[in-house]
């Protein structure tokens, strides 16, 4: 760990916390569980002025129930989501999904808000609130704001906050037992990124799919909405041949740019995406 | 009135838990860059980016004017006197030793290659003063493809010279008439990857004088042949250069090297007289780390029609990287004489190249040359059983050594001592299952299962335990192969023992303690172990080629026989008795015949005081011995891998993992072990998941532990080992080597398992790392 020199304040409240930002200006970064920008920083690759550490916020973790709705407060751990009794029972996709982040180590350390802010679209989590429409509650010394997931992700690592903006916490739809959910990830190592992942909530009754929410993972410069796949599995049967399912899934790139790097070439990503979301939308109607 | 001591189990063969481990897993132990000495300086590298160019200026003026930088110096600035990090193994008349300064002075070759440094009083501040040198380069082409680089017309790594290191032969039989007529032929090209050997502990050093006199701390594997070789670089007198390898977290063979680090440290605490510290990032590890393997293979297999082996050639490419290191010639040789595995032949031809491109020069790598060959010899012989429609182990059965015939002259010329390869595979296929998975491989092939299931077969033996001296001499490598050992008895009765092998996480202090308190009846409590610094273990060849047990421990046992000896004479002495008539058991000499006894205890007391002692004898029990190995060592056994392959994704999965190896008598199993399971860990890492991948431009992909994939305990199934126990003739104790041996099983069987998985689709081979893209690439193409 050798990064340039910077700045370093911990504030204890938020609003504290929103005026250190707006004070140190637009080379001031907020620094919540460390997991992606304290590589930045060892490497050199980032150099902020000002680290404006969120670890001391408290009102900024914990989760929350609010009717139909969850609040996930930006930093509230990835192992505290694992292990929330009201993810668990409300929103499993997001539980399950983020049980697939790295490692336990990271989990302990990493944060819900962290990570949706970073917007690497290799993460596991940004695609998981695109699929479940989530809302991202945002904050400055000027004030408040929300911004729908669609809206959230803007480009590579770049999402819809200012640089005087704090994320202070997502809230997500409840889904009803009628709904069923997987997060299917491909990586070729337990802490390596996903290559492709697919994250997927269907609802379905009587034997056939009434409403589907599909997000890719990693195949584009922002997570992807599947609605291609979303459509063509609207009244798609789910017992026997199993050949609806498939042929919607075989959608599952219209509307990509998949990058090609040394993980793997664009066409893989794109052949990957229609198994994994074929496989997701099983997974996530069965049992 | 002696007190009787209650028999103690032997300890040789108890799986103790090693002693060293709490202080080692808790960190709170030695770590080189644990160590803080007053008034030190940190050192920090600039390294070029580019792989190959004419280094025009170098401007360290402004970085020394920064606050807290005590001193920069360009390649140029340290001149001569940083001399030329050596290669200790000429392998042939015709090999081209560049001259290798450790700060580079007109040229960069490859990326990541120092080309200036900064000491400041903190290594923040040291990393800062990098950004403010200057450097300007003339970008010259780099040279990144072996076969490329040997054609007429490439560009040279050294201007006007030809890329090639040198050419080593080696042939034995009528290899013509073993081809000619062959009724099978099989000739296949395979790519050893390049590797990045990733040991838990990052390279360190801290370089302390005081006045004439130097200690060099290393996290190094070698800290006797690193004061002779600085010694020999750097004009620093050896009696004055004292080397302490303190505890080492780890080495695979990275840290068998004399690096430019080093040397640059000790001539920084040189100049500025102070102490200093260098302690390398994870990413700059991986860029000037030594890398391993990276060869191309070609072989060709000459068999009759009933699969029994004719001949075998092998023309292999090794790159060296852009300059040869201390053993970087000599790893292609160490897998020549292995290429011939277990299997009996009469012709062999082995041809290396060794080639200079713009990278990392490679080296010794966990089994160093032995994988490679291992790789080779036993995905060849699934070819042939492929190729004659028999079971992959059925056709080794017919071509390998029996048990009856050791010892046994391979057609390399080695002399294999013991070994019973069909008791290690016949264990090693009930522990699988074998029939009951080839059944249900048939019926997954029968029904177009998406999943397939293979099996992949490893019969390996290697050569370890190096070495014989005058083996090491005839292949013209600079050093010897004994190892020493020192053991004295304390006052109180405890004893110290000083070791020359040097571990970097093997259980040392454990195993050795366990053969003294065997062989002189103490507690193996009572017994410490000394080693890694060349103050006190001043005799020493250190640890690498899985030598330490097979040497340095026959060295050990001799030294603990001869302090018995000496202590019987004395026991002798005072019970009034020939020594002809005592007899010495757990640690008591006890007159035939009688009540009389004294404890080794009591003899080492009554050493000290020196009261009654036979005439001549000097008051001491202690004892040294120097053993050096007349034959390697050949463990040997029989590795099975089980891999579900899916062919939707490409995705291999590891089902199950079967490692029957024979290392001879073990001192402790548990350590055998860990080493088996860390060997596959990384075997299957090759495999599977590693490469050290550079761009067109020569610059390394794969720089940290996010691109070059090593795999963790979540990426690995249970491994079911067991051992079959076939004592080595060579040494006293009946051990074999087992540090590198499941590094050497284990790739193969796996790479055999995913293209046994997918013969049925027209797939016979897959280049490592296996990855699901690499499998679905080649189902693709023959689809």
């Amino acid at each position: 760990m050798i990064p340039a020199t910077f700045d370093y304040v911990r504030p204890s409240t938020l609003g504290e916390a929103a005026a250190a930002l707006a004070e140190a200006g637009e080379d001031a970064k907020v620094l919540a569980g460390g997991q992606s920008l304290l590589p930045l920083l060892r490497l050199r690759l980032a150099y902020p002025s000002v680290l404006v550490d969120l670890g001391r916020v408290a009102e900024l973790r914990g989760i929350e129930d609010r009717g139909d709705r969850l609040h996930i407060g930006a930093m509230t751990t990835h192992d505290e989501v694992v292990n929330s009794p009201l993810v668990n029972e409300h929103c499993p996709l997001l539980a399950r999904a983020t049980a697939t982040v790295a490692d336990p180590a990271i989990r302990h350390r990493g944060t819900f808000g962290g990570s949706l802010s970073h917007a690497d679209p290799a993460g596991d989590l940004p695609s998981v609130a695109l699929a479940l429409d989530a809302e991202f509650r945002l904050a400055s010394a000027a004030g408040e704001r929300t911004v729908p997931a669609a809206d959230f992700f803007a480009d590579y690592l770049t999402t819809a906050l200012e640089p005087d903006e704090i994320l202070t916490g997502v809230s997500v739809p409840k889904l009803g037992p009628d709904w069923g959910c997987h997060y299917e990830k491909f990586h070729r190592t337990a802490q390596a990124w996903a290559i492709v992942g697919v994250a997927a909530a269907v609802r379905h009754s009587g034997g056939a799919v009434v409403e589907a929410r599909i997000a890719l993972t990693n195949m584009g410069a922002t997570p992807v909405r599947a609605h291609a796949v979303e459509s063509a599995l609207a009244g798609v049967p789910l017992n026997g041949s199993g050949a609806g399912v498939r042929e919607a899934a075989l959608r599952a790139d219209e509307g990509t740019n998949p990058p090609s790097d040394a993980d793997a070439g664009a066409d893989y990503r794109r052949h990957l995406a229609k198994v994994l979301t074929r496989r997701a939308v099983i997974a996530a109607t069965s049992g | 009135m002696t007190e009787l001591i209650e028999r103690p189990a032997p300890e040789i063969g108890k799986a103790r838990r090693r002693r060293e481990d709490a202080r080692l897993v808790t960190g709170r132990t030695r770590w080189t860059d644990n160590i803080q000495l007053p008034g030190m300086l940190h050192v920090a590298f600039l390294r070029s980016p580019m792989a190959h160019a004419r280094i025009l200026r170098v401007d360290v003026s402004a970085a020394r004017e920064l606050p807290g930088v005590v001193a920069a110096f360009t390649g140029a600035d340290l001149g001569p006197e940083q001399g030329s990090l050596p290669c200790a193994w000429p392998v042939s008349e015709d090999v081209v030793i560049p001259a290798h300064p450790p700060v580079a002075v007109e040229e960069v070759r490859y990326v990541g290659e120092a080309v200036a440094c900064v000491v400041a009083t903190d290594r923040y501040r040291a990393a800062d003063a990098l950004e403010a040198i200057e450097v300007d380069y003339e970008p010259l082409d780099p040279v990144l493809d072996m076969e490329a680089a040997l054609a007429p017309g490439s560009p040279g790594v050294r201007a006007g010279q030809s890329n090639k290191a040198f050419t080593w032969v080696f042939s034995q039989g009528e290899v013509d008439a073993a081809f000619a007529g062959a009724p099978v032929l099989i000739e296949r090209t395979y790519v050893q990857q390049r590797l990045i050997p990733s040991a838990m502990e990052p390279r360190a050093v801290v370089c302390d004088r005081l006045g004439e006199d130097y200690t060099l701390h290393s996290a190094t594997q070698i800290p006797h042949i690193l004061r002779v070789m600085l010694a020999l670089t750097t004009g620093i007198p050896e009696h004055r250069l004292r080397v302490i390898a303190p505890d080492v977290g780890g080495g695979f063979g990275s840290k068998l090297q004399v690096t430019a680090e080093e040397v640059v440290c000790l001539l920084l605490a040189k100049r500025l007289n102070r102490p200093v510290k260098w302690t390398e990032s994870r990413s700059e590890g991986n860029l000037t780390v030594h890398h391993g393997r990276d060869q191309l293979q070609r072989i060709s297999l000459a068999a009759e029609s009933d699969g029994r082996i004719r001949g075998l050639k092998v023309d292999l490419l090794a790159d060296m990287g852009a300059y040869l290191m201390l053993v970087t010639p000599g790893v292609p040789l160490l897998g020549a004489f292995m290429f011939p595995g277990i299997y009996k032949m009469a012709a062999y031809d082995f041809r290396c190249t060794g080639v200079f491109t713009t990278k990392m020069p490679t080296d010794a790598y966990r089994g160093a040359g032995r994988p490679e060959a291992t790789f080779a010899i036993e995905r060849v012989m699934d070819e042939l059983a492929h190729e004659l429609g028999i079971d992959p182990l059925e056709v080794r059965r017919r071509n390998w050594i029996e048990r009856e015939e050791f010892p046994y002259t391979s057609v390399a010329g080695l002399v294999y001592d013991s070994g019973d390869y069909g008791a290690a595979t016949d264990r090693a296929t009930e522990l699988l299952g074998y029939a009951a998975l080839r059944a249900e491989q048939a019926e997954r092939r029968a029904r177009r299962d998406p999943v397939q299931l293979g099996i992949g077969i490893s019969t390996y033996t290697e050569m370890c335990g190096l070495a014989p001296s005058r083996v090491l001499g005839s292949l013209a490598y600079g050093a010897g192969g004994w190892e020493h050992a020192s053991v004295r008895m304390l006052p109180t009765g405890k004893v110290e023992v000083v070791t020359g092998s040097s571990p970097h996480g093997q259980g040392h202090e454990t195993a050795w303690s366990q053969i003294v308190a065997d062989t002189l009846g103490v507690p193996f409590e009572d017994v410490t172990v000394l080693h890694g610094d060349t103050a006190i273990s001043p005799r020493g060849l250190d640890t690498y080629g899985s030598r330490s047990l097979t040497v340095g421990g026959i060295a050990l046992l001799q030294a603990c026989g001869r302090v018995r000896e000496k202590a019987k004479s004395v026991a002798a002495h005072l019970l009034e008795a020939d020594p002809g008539d005592v007899d010495f058991e757990n640690g008591l000499f006890r007159v035939r015949g009688t009540d009389a006894v004294r404890s080794i205890q009591e003899i080492a007391l009554a050493v000290f005081t020196a009261h009654n002692l036979p005439d001549g004898f000097e008051p001491r029990l202690d004892a040294d011995a120097t053993f050096d190995p007349e034959n390697f060592s050949f463990p040997h056994g029989t590795h099975l891998c089980a891999v579900e392959v899916d062919t939707e994704t490409g995705m291999s999965r590891i089902r199950s993992y079967v490692a029957v190896d024979d290392v001879g008598n073990v001192v402790n199993p548990l350590i055998v072990e860990g080493q088996v399971h860390g060997g596959i860990a990384q075997g299957i890492g090759q495999a599977l998941f590693e490469e050290a991948r550079y761009d067109e431009e020569g610059n390394l992909l794969t720089s940290t532990l996010a691109d070059y994939l090593i795999p963790s305990a979540a990426d690995l199934p249970d491994f079911v080992t067991e051992r079959t126990q076939t004592p080595a003739t060579s040494n006293p104790l009946g051990v074999k080597g087992v540090g590198e041996a499941g590094t050497i099983a284990s790739t193969p069987a796996v790479v055999n398992a995913i293209v046994d998985a997918l013969r049925p689709y027209g797939v016979h081979d897959v280049r490592m790392p296996c990855t699901p893209e690499r499998v679905w690439r080649a189902l693709e193409e023959s689809r």
